[in-house]
């Protein structure tokens, strides 16, 4: 699996990426803002897409407003401290696949991966 | 809108959760007290709030704690000042003020993005005239202090006085009765 990681943070890149360890996931790319993630998704063809929300330059939901307008279905799970009920539905409305809350624990992020690929994968079969 | 104890605790649950899920370090919260003017650091983490409340929170640290903090976050030996130190305070102090604001009921508010702060005993400053609120921490790994300053935006204010919970060791007893304003 493929992985785009979006975060401005790199200490928070360096944590997600090891949850992707343990799930065994090792062709990773990063990107520190949506508009550095735009410029490498054609080539590096993600799998699935990890997004904070709050970037300088090109935030998150600006990214997937962007990447759903290429037309492009990579599934995206937005990995961010925002929770409240109307950003959670706002990012879903304008694309986003799944939600994962910071702080999150590394089971729970895992989970939410699996589950997300898995309901990408029966869409895809169906 | 002035800060009340629903703010506060929203900080302390923040900040447990933080600490808990992210660095495996229980945090115990001394009692909130007014901020002092000369409250000093040596690393500050900043955020900004804005929409239905503006203002800010500091996450203050002495250098050994930030260093043994930011460690724990990292997941790495990181030293005060080197290139991922940084990163590391403003993630942590992202994920308090970001969690702490997604449990203001009613309000919409906003962060922004976090700075930090490197420099020996500095002060950061609020507008004068408004209140702001302390909290101590206490870790394994040291001390640190949480300074959170609320100004008023419009909306329907809040007399401002101190709320005086008892000091406890657990975070649960620290929290605020609901609807004491401070």
């Amino acid at each position: 699996m493929r992985v785009l990681l979006i975060d401005d943070s790199k200490t928070m890149r360096k944590i997600i990426k090891g949850v992707l360890a343990t799930m065994g996931v090792t062709e990773i790319e990063e990107a520190g803002d949506g508009q550095d993630a735009l410029s490498k998704v054609d080539a590096f063809k993600p799998d699935l897409i990890l997004l904070d929300w709050n970037m300088p330059v090109m935030d998150g939901i600006t990214f997937v407003k962007a990447y759903r307008g290429m037309k492009k279905m990579t599934p995206i799970i937005m990995v961010t401290t925002e929770a409240e009920k109307n950003r959670v539905m706002e990012a879903i409305q304008a694309g986003v696949n799944n939600y994962a809350v910071k702080p999150f624990t590394p089971e729970s992020l895992s989970t939410i991966i699996q589950s997300t690929m898995a309901k990408a994968a029966a869409k895809q079969a169906a | 809108m002035n800060m009340d104890a629903r703010h506060i605790n929203a900080f302390l649950e923040a900040t447990k959760a933080v600490f808990d899920t992210m660095l495996s370090l229980p945090v115990e919260f001394e009692k909130p007290q007014l901020k002092s003017a000369n409250h000093t650091h040596d690393v500050s983490g900043i955020i900004g709030l804005s929409g239905d409340v503006v203002g800010s929170v500091v996450v203050g640290f002495s250098r050994i704690p930030a260093a043994q903090i930011a460690s724990a976050l990292a997941g790495s030996r990181l030293e005060v000042g080197s290139a991922d130190f940084a990163d590391a305070i403003g993630e942590l102090t992202n994920m308090i003020a970001g969690g702490a604001k997604a449990k203001f009921e009613g309000l919409a508010v906003s962060i922004g993005c976090p700075s930090v702060v490197i420099a020996p005993n500095h002060q950061i400053s609020s507008p004068s005239g408004v209140v702001g609120i302390t909290i101590n921490c206490n870790t394994a790994a040291g001390r640190f202090a949480i300074d959170v300053v609320f100004q008023s935006c419009g909306k329907a204010s809040t007399k401002t006085k101190l709320a005086t919970p008892s000091a406890a060791a657990d975070p649960s007893n620290t929290k605020l009765p609901i609807g004491n304003p401070i």
